[in-house]
């Protein structure tokens, strides 16, 4: 099959579903860039160029803003509201600090709140992650802040297959969903069909089978994952990964299946250790799977602290394929099994 | 809008000249060097050079007292450099290294150093403005003649945070200065898409204040305009609003191709506005200062600058331990 980049899959989720429906827009900063300017016209196609081109394509749908987040990410949710399938680019998630009432007191609240009146068909696309040295203002992982709020819908693709069938399902999606980019997955290659297609929210996918220890991974940390597998196939140990592909919703029959077959779980998430996905999925399997566990879950996180910038701290802050498996070890074998 | 009252204004002497060329210098050097030393891939993250606005935060900050408070933005190494900031510090918290101003935890778009007054340059736009009405709140409440300037940049201005920190600024009469850096663009995008054309300077009018618009690129405009602003902040005349026109002289940031610029539009202004070629040919053709002195001045500033880039390579890397030190002062 074909085989594009996790970016180009992005770029070219839109363009189909901005063809398919004259409804979608797409703005942000930069989104075309140049704006006002006298070179180039779409001269950036967002900061890392994932909106490239489609301001060419589609004439007075693509529209750069200014810096100005509480506003075009409001806007988003109004013309969500009024018959618009807005694409909102925020474009580090950290930036969410500055719009996010538009966010969780507006947008994830109107359904509910309005007696299910209302429909916001918006997605938010932003990016998360360490691992180009931006440091603590761009580089947080802050997913399970917006996991945590009702109303919102959460994707994390890990995989280029994945990222252009989940955009093009939150684009079709008739509540805000925010779709997480990690910003270092962008230019990894992968099949992706040509033809238009979704990958439905709340299925996680089984990336690998194995009986011994389910590892539950999100986003970059699904590569890493199945680098630590293949290492622990070595030594015996059989590791049944799955990436739940949306946090909310969550597909958690799919993760309390896999942890009765193997007994164990390790979850590897890239944030902060402390209220997180590790912390909400570790909790659900203790709570739901009790009676199978073996071990007791074990997370592999971030530590509790904000992203460092120096490249030596920050690949030790990132969880690792090493500190994966030495999680899966101890849970099968270590000091946390049960006999 | 007003016009400043130069009347009021005592000229600089020579030595704060020749110390406002050094900091110009400095900061000119520091980035020059870092463009090439980027290109090398040896500066991990994002670098946002300011070169071709020094005669800002040169013209601003030869006004403020060390105890007084600057906040910066993303491209703020030489805000850093006009308030103080140790130069060889500076580049090894660039290069990520242990003895780094931040000791390698915040880099480029995060140096700090509270004991000069420098609250950080910042990775979000429009994170300084509040919290310069905080530093004006403090010094009010504590009967202190501290002043608190926050840098912005055009794009900036269309920040909330920015628009609403004038307001508070008004409204509780604090003594606070907002300098915009309009440098045309915002990344890609140009003022002129953003700001629907109007001078940033108007918005004071909006809020109550005096606002300004002067070529950042004359540091004695900048000087002049500087120096009311903060005079009248300081014996509580309440803020102000100066923009600055400026250019930036390198990308919007290390590796930006700027196809959205004119062709030559960097070269015209570099010979017809520097501000550094503007400032020596002003202090020269008056008889202030003689071409050598500055000339000696550049000769310093140049090895400062070769032994900062030298000893941040050479500087030991932070140690694991370090990663998860200070993140509160007790817990
Ligand atoms: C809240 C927020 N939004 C967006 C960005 C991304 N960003 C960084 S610098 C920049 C442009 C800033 O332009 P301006 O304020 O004019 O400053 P300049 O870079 O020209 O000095 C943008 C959009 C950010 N860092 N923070
Ligand atoms: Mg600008």
């Amino acid at each position: 099959m074909r085989r594009i980049t996790f970016m180009q899959a992005i770029n070219e989720a839109l363009a189909q579903e901005m063809e398919r429906d004259p409804t979608v827009v797409v703005f942000g900063e930069d989104n075309a860039g140049g704006a006002g300017a006298p070179g180039e016209d779409d001269a950036w196609g967002g900061v890392m160029g994932v909106t490239k081109g489609l301001y060419h394509s589609f004439p007075g749908r693509v529209l750069d803003t200014p810096i100005s987040e509480s506003a075009f990410i409001g806007a988003a949710a109004g013309a969500a509201c009024s018959g618009l399938r807005p694409v909102a680019e925020l474009m580090f998630v950290d930036f969410m600090g500055v719009c996010f009432d538009q966010i969780f007191n507006q947008a994830a609240k109107f359904r509910y709140m309005f007696g299910g009146k209302a429909r916001t068909p918006m997605v938010i696309r932003t990016m998360y992650g360490a691992g180009i040295r931006a440091a603590g203002q761009h580089s947080q992982s802050l997913y399970p802040i917006f996991t945590h709020i009702p109303g919102l819908k959460v994707a994390i693709p890990s995989s280029p297959y994945d990222a252009k069938g989940l955009m093009i399902q939150a684009i079709r999606d008739d509540d805000p969903v925010i779709f997480f980019e990690n910003k270092v997955l962008y230019a990894v290659e992968g099949e992706v069909p040509e033809e238009s297609y979704t990958v439905p929210f709340g299925e996680a996918n089984f990336v690998r089978e194995g009986d011994d220890v389910t590892i539950v991974a999100i986003g970059r940390m699904v590569s890493f994952a199945e680098q630590a597998a293949e290492e622990l196939a070595g030594d015996g140990i059989e590791c049944e990964i799955l990436d739940p592909r949306t946090t909310s919703p969550l597909d958690e029959e799919s993760i309390y299946e896999s942890v009765e077959n193997t007994g164990r779980l390790v979850v590897v998430d890239e944030s902060n250790p402390r209220c997180s996905l590790a912390s909400d999925i570790a909790a659900l399997v203790a709570q739901n799977c009790f009676e199978d566990l073996k071990a007791a879950p074990k997370m592999v996180t971030a530590p509790h602290t904000p992203p460092p910038f120096s490249p030596t701290l920050e690949d030790a802050y990132v969880p690792d394929p090493e500190r994966i498996a030495a999680a899966a070890r101890e849970v099968v074998e270590g000091a946390g099994a049960r006999a | 809008m007003t016009t400043v009252d130069t009347a009021r204004l005592r000229e600089p002497s020579k030595e704060e000249l020749l110390e406002s060329y050094r900091v110009m210098r400095t900061i000119r050097e520091f980035e020059d060097r870092l463009h090439v030393e980027f290109a090398t891939g040896e500066i991990p993250g994002f670098v946002h050079l300011y070169a071709g606005e020094e005669a800002i935060a040169a013209g601003v900050c030869a006004h403020l007292n060390e105890d007084d408070y600057i906040a910066s933005t993303h491209r703020g190494h030489g805000h850093c450099i006009a308030k103080g900031c140790d130069v060889k510090a500076m580049m090894k918290e660039i290069y990520g290294k242990k003895d780094g101003l931040c000791h390698g935890k915040g880099g480029s778009m995060h140096i700090a150093d509270l004991d000069k007054g420098m609250l950080g340059a910042n990775g979000i736009v429009g994170g300084g403005p509040p919290l310069v009405c905080g530093v004006g709140l403090s010094a009010k409440v504590r009967g202190t003649k501290q002043v608190g300037v926050a840098f912005t940049g055009d794009g900036g201005s269309n920040q909330g945070t920015f628009l609403e920190s004038l307001n508070l600024a008004a409204v509780w009469n604090l003594p606070c200065v907002f300098v915009v850096e309009n440098n045309g663009y915002a990344e890609s995008t140009s003022t002129n898409f953003s700001t629907r054309g109007i001078d940033i300077a108007k918005r004071a009018d909006g809020f109550g204040m005096p606002g300004v618009v002067v070529d950042g690129h004359d540091f004695f405009a900048v000087y002049e305009a500087a120096g009311e602003a903060i005079r009248r902040a300081r014996e509580g005349g309440g803020p102000s609003l100066i923009e600055c026109k400026v250019n930036r002289y390198y990308g919007h940031f290390e590796g930006d191709a700027q196809t959205y610029r004119a062709p030559n539009e960097v070269e015209n202004i570099r010979r017809e506005r520097d501000c550094l070629d503007m400032f020596a040919r002003r202090v020269t053709d008056a008889g202030l200062i003689e071409r050598s002195e500055l000339e000696q001045i550049d000769e310093e500033v140049r090895a400062l600058i070769d032994e900062a880039v030298e000893e941040a390579k050479a500087a030991p890397e932070p140690g694991q331990a370090d990663l998860l030190s200070d993140v509160y002062v007790s817990y």
